[in-house]
This record gives structure tokens, C-alpha cells and sequence, in this order.
């Protein structure tokens, strides 16, 4: 199988293309085979929830928690399904005809890719500004919980930390997503250059021959690795046991409970991010004792 | 490039005496395989060493490809039929008229004795920065060298680019499209597909390594013009630099039928101008209940080149492309050029 795919310039110089396009099957491969593991793995896997004794006693704690947290706003959620309707667009805009459907897919590509960094522009934004920007991001203080995470998949009951407003998963799987995706765009937006669109000049020498190979190479490699990475995350909104985060990205919030099983509320402290919030004008939630009222987090 | 002329690479040739046999062949080799027509597109890639199958197939061994005969109300041409062949015919000569003009148009008269109607159709462009083996978007790089800022691009596309300005270089693919054909392709997988003329080409947007819809092991065998078209009033011009064996720097044809002074329906397509024979419905839907005169033709006219991006070198082809298809509309003796 190759990797790379290359070509010769008007020197005959041998320079990159792109990548191989094997490297598309390799990755639905790798996502189809990673499913079929997880899917086996599950069957025999321990669950990682509270006991529901400890989760009745956190909850006689709370008496002030709402039935209903707010686990991500309307404009978290907006941004997400934009993403991903703009993400899907520019995988099958990419890959169809690669695989043999063909259609006039240049212009649908590009306008799924000035969608799709707008609306990382705006989740940026909206992150730093609204939202608790480092609670998605993983490193070195989140060892004791991977160990933890870990040896709870093994059957082990072990007292380290729980998750907080995200589990490490998802932490994980938002760094690879980071990656590939700004790659994507970054790379993206320079391609732009070489079609024509009504943003930019036509100037397929902004870069040499060399840079221009290494810009479609990165772009071809973090395109295969999302085709990976979205059927991962496609497979676990599906999974029985992690509908209520899904459900949680439709509807916007989760219950108590689920709030309780699954979190530390140490670590994700609702009210905190609920004080956090109001005082930025932003959310007008009410936790003074209407218990029917979502708490912003 | 290093460019080897003459000696051609080495390959295995078969001549196949049936479509079975030949599509045989073609599965075995899948994209290695070179089908062979005329082979006047076909010797220049391999004399060039640009091109390099492993297995070349040449046709010309099967009688089912060859000859014009009866079909429905019209007629069916073997895709192996050659240009003078079709020229003769007195079928085409009586109530196709406008595919004799074009196939007549097409190149010299050596060469028409030995290219065919086939080949014509799906031969590739001729793009000097393709052909010459660069490794341009059309054959499987990054760039369109043609669309460069110092690209010399006078002989390129104005309409329908799509990364790679290239042009269809076929004379007879318009004629064909207005004439409403069907063409034949068996496929890889041995099925028998008809499709519309103005399908048959693709562009850039859609495929950018392929001229036609034909894929390895498919395989052009005849081509079906019906007789709705037949005898309609034609118009077919070809604009090219020199009077003979030149490709057309823009070519329209056109089939109107009347109803008095009046254009009841008409087909119009131009080349030279796009990576496919564009057929302008705008324009035949806009001429149509209307009286064909210089009028309708100037608002045709306007109307098929909008949206047209000249590159450096070739705006010329703007107000070629307008003039031609106000003459196809209104013909040759009423009015003057403009540009």
C-alpha cells in the first residue's frame, strides 16, 4: 500500500501530489475494526457508573441540584451540528468521487469548508469567552483519572476521580478532532487559492512546488483520519450507554442523576459554572429553589 | 520533460475479432488497458511515452464496430465507422447534413480516412501542458499549469473550468449532441448502457482525468441518431487557425426547426469553449415561438456567453463564441460580426 503519491514537475523533479488515496481504505478500515473491538469489548466490559447507594446518597446531599443540568447552551449545540452537517458534506464532497461517484463536488467542498471554519471561529470564541475553556482539554493533571478510568474497565473499584463536565473520551477524541480538523482547514484555506472562488485571486504559485505537495499531503492525511475518527464518534452517539450524552447534545441538558453516576461534582461544579455564567450576563438560569429550572453549566 | 518520440514503450497488443473478445481483454487489464481506435490520439501518448498500457486493444478486427445501418426512424453508426466513411453516407448526407459538415471538418483527409467517429468523440484534450506529460490536475497532480499567470492558454477554456481549463478538441461531438444521438457503451461488467450525447461528456468538476464517461473496460460501440432531428434546418461552423487539420478554437451546431418565421424548437451546442461540447438550453429555451432574426439572435447570443471567464489569453473566444451562435441562430446572410 502506498502512503504517499508522487508526481514530477516541469524540471522533472520528482515532487509530492497527495496522499495515496489506499490510505482512505485504511482508515475506514482501521474505524470499521476499532467499532467491531470496542462493540466485542463492551460486551464483557464493567461499568463505569456510580453505585446507585452512592449516587442515592450524593443526591440526599444536594437537595438544591435541579432535575435538569444544563450540559451544553444553545449556541454550544448550534455550533455542533453545524459542524457536523458541514463535516459530513465535506467527507462525502471528498470521497465519493474518489471512490467512483461522480458529481461536481469542488464548489459543495469548498462552501462545506468556509462553513465549517466559521464555525470553529465561532466556537473558539464562544468557548474562550463563554465557557469553561480548559474543561474539554486533557494533559498531565488527567493521569490519576485515565489510571482510574482504566482500572475501572478492569473490573476494579477504585476510588480516584471521576470525570467532570467531560468525560476523558471525549476529551480525547476533542484533541484528535482539534488536530485533524485544523489541519483540514488550515490546509483548506490555502487550497482555496488554487480554485476559483470569489474570495481569493487565483495564484497557484503562493507557494513552491514542495509547499504546495506538503499542504495537499496534510490535507489528504488529516481528511483519511477524520473519515476514522467520525465513524468513531458516530458509533459511540449510538451506543445504548452513551445516549444520554447524545441526548444531552439534542436536548441540552441531562438529569440529576445522570449528572451524579457519571461526574464528579467537584470537578464539573454546576453551580460554580452556573455563578460563572450569570455573570457574564449570558444565562439567566435560576437555582434559588425552582427545581424545575435547568442549571446552566 | 523528457520526451522520447518515436519509440513507442512496449506493451501487449491483442486484436480482438468481437465486442466480447475485446471486452475480455479490457477486463483482464482494467485501467493498464489502452483501447485503440484510429489511433491518431493513441500514437501520440505512446510515441510521446506519456502514456504507458500495458495491453493495447485494437478494434479494428471487429466488423460489428463498423459500418452505418438502419435503426428505428434513423440511423446507427459503429463507433469504429471512420470520418470519411460517415462523410459518404448518403443517409447522413440526406438528412444529417450538419454531422457531414462537422465530420468533414475534422483534421485532413488522410486523417479522416483513418480516425473514427468513435475516437473523434473520446479522444483527449489537447492541452500542450497535459499532453506534454506534465503533472498537471488532469493527470493526477495539483496544478493547471495552463492557468498560470504566464500560461499560455490561448487555445483554452472560457466556460466550465473547473480546475483544469482544458478543452474538448471533437468536431463532430456538437453536431452529434444536437442531433440528439445515443451513444452505445458496453460496460465492464457487460451490460449495454444509451446515453445521451450531451452526457456522454464530462467535465472537469465531475472527473477531472476523464473526457468521457467511460471508464476502464467500457467500451464506445455505436452511436444512434433517431429521426427527430433529421432534415431540420442545420448550421455548423468551425473557427480554427488554419482552413485545414487545425482543432476548432470555438465551433457551434445548431438543428432549428420552423414554423414559418418562427423558431418552433432548436438545439444549439458549442466546443472549443468548455472541457465538454456545452449544449446552451438557456438559449434554445429563450428562442423558442420567437421569430429568427437578428433580434433573437443578439439576445441568444448574449445569453450564451454569461457567465464565461476569459484566461490571459483567450477573451477573443467571447465574442467568437457570441458571433457564432448569433449566426447559428439567424444565419450567415443577414448581418455582420461584432465584436
Amino acid at each position: 500500500m502506498d502512503v504517499l503519491t508522487w508526481a514530477r514537475d516541469p524540471w522533472d523533479q520528482p515532487i509530492l501530489s497527495h496522499v495515496s488515496w489506499d490510505l482512505l481504505w485504511a482508515s475506514l478500515f482501521a474505524g470499521v475494526a476499532f467499532l467491531i473491538a470496542h462493540a466485542s469489548y463492551m460486551v464483557l466490559s464493567a461499568h463505569r457508573k456510580r453505585h446507585a447507594a452512592e449516587t442515592d446518597a450524593m443526591e440526599a446531599e444536594r437537595p438544591l441540584l435541579p432535575p435538569r443540568i444544563v450540559r451544553h447552551s444553545l449556541a454550544a449545540r448550534l455550533f455542533h451540528w453545524v459542524m457536523a452537517a458541514s463535516m459530513l458534506t465535506l467527507l462525502i464532497t471528498a470521497f465519493l468521487p474518489i471512490v467512483g461517484v461522480r458529481f461536481a463536488w469542488v464548489t459543495w467542498h469548498w462552501m462545506a469548508g468556509i462553513v465549517l471554519t466559521g464555525s470553529i471561529l465561532f466556537h473558539v470564541i464562544h468557548a474562550t469567552v463563554w465557557l469553561d475553556f480548559w474543561s474539554i482539554w486533557v494533559g498531565p493533571r488527567d493521569l490519576p483519572e485515565l489510571k482510574a478510568e482504566v482500572l475501572r474497565e478492569l473490573g476494579h473499584d477504585v476510588p480516584g476521580p471521576k470525570p467532570g463536565k467531560y468525560p476523558l473520551g471525549n476529551r480525547l477524541y476533542h484533541l484528535a478532532i482539534v488536530a485533524a480538523g485544523l489541519s483540514v482547514v488550515a490546509t483548506g484555506l490555502f487550497m482555496m487559492v488554487r480554485v476559483r472562488t470569489p474570495f481569493f485571486t487565483r495564484n497557484p504559485y503562493l507557494f513552491s512546488d514542495g509547499t504546495w505537495g506538503l499542504t495537499y499531503v496534510l490535507h489528504g492525511m488529516a481528511g483519511v483520519a477524520l473519515v476514522g475518527l467520525v465513524i468513531a464518534h458516530v458509533y459511540f452517539a449510538v451506543r445504548p450507554e452513551k445516549w444520554w450524552i447524545t441526548k444531552s447534545m439534542i436536548l441540552g441538558w441531562i438529569t440529576r442523576r445522570q449528572y451524579l453516576e457519571h461526574h464528579d461534582p467537584d470537578r464539573w461544579d454546576v453551580a460554580r459554572s452556573d455563578r460563572s455564567s450569570r455573570s457574564d450576563g449570558s444565562d439567566r438560569s435560576d437555582r434559588s429553589g425552582r427545581s424545575d429550572v435547568p442549571v446552566r453549566a | 520533460m523528457a520526451v522520447i518520440r518515436d519509440v513507442m514503450p512496449a506493451f501487449e497488443l491483442f486484436q480482438p475479432a468481437s465486442i466480447e473478445d475485446a471486452q475480455a481483454v479490457l477486463d483482464r487489464y482494467g485501467s493498464g488497458a489502452w483501447v485503440l481506435a484510429g489511433g491518431l490520439d493513441s500514437f501520440d501518448w505512446l510515441k510521446d511515452r506519456i502514456k504507458r498500457p500495458q495491453a493495447l486493444v485494437d478494434l479494428a478486427g471487429i466488423p460489428e464496430l463498423k459500418g452505418i445501418r438502419p435503426w428505428q426512424d434513423g440511423i446507427e453508426i459503429g463507433a469504429m465507422t471512420t470520418l470519411t466513411e460517415v462523410v459518404r453516407h448518403p443517409v447522413v448526407r440526406e438528412r444529417y447534413g450538419i454531422l457531414l459538415e462537422a465530420a468533414e471538418a475534422a483534421a485532413s483527409p488522410q486523417i479522416r480516412n483513418q480516425g473514427t467517429i468513435g475516437g473523434n468523440v473520446s479522444q483527449d484534450t489537447r492541452c500542450w501542458y497535459y499532453r506534454a506529460g506534465w503533472s498537471c490536475y488532469r493527470a493526477g497532480g495539483n496544478i493547471c499549469y495552463a492557468d498560470t499567470p504566464e500560461a499560455i492558454n490561448r487555445e483554452h477554456a472560457i466556460l466550465g473550468a473547473d480546475r483544469c481549463v482544458a478543452v474538448s478538441p471533437s468536431d463532430t461531438a456538437p453536431a452529434l449532441i444536437v442531433l440528439d444521438a445515443q451513444m452505445v457503451v458496453r460496460t465492464a461488467g457487460g451490460g449495454e448502457l444509451t446515453i445521451a450525447a450531451e452526457d456522454y461528456f464530462i467535465g472537469p468538476a465531475t472527473d477531472i482525468t476523464r473526457m468521457t464517461i467511460l471508464q476502464p473496460g467500457d467500451l464506445l460501440t455505436a452511436i444512434r441518431l433517431p429521426g427527430s432531428w433529421g432534415g431540420a434546418r442545420f448550421y455548423f461552423e468551425k473557427v480554427r487557425d488554419r482552413a485545414v487539420w487545425d482543432f476548432a478554437l470555438v465551433s457551434v451546431a445548431s438543428a432549428m426547426v420552423m414554423n414559418g418565421t418562427t423558431i418552433e424548437r432548436m438545439r444549439l451546442a458549442v466546443n472549443g469553449v468548455a472541457a465538454r461540447p456545452l449544449r446552451l438550453e438557456a438559449v434554445e429555451e429563450i428562442t423558442r415561438g420567437r421569430p429568427r432574426n437578428e433580434a433573437t439572435a443578439m439576445v441568444a447570443a448574449n445569453l450564451a456567453i454569461e457567465g464565461a471567464q476569459p484566461l490571459k489569453f483567450n477573451a477573443y473566444k467571447v465574442p467568437l463564441m457570441r458571433n457564432l451562435v448569433k449566426r447559428a441562430i439567424r444565419g450567415v446572410e443577414e448581418g455582420t460580426w461584432t465584436s
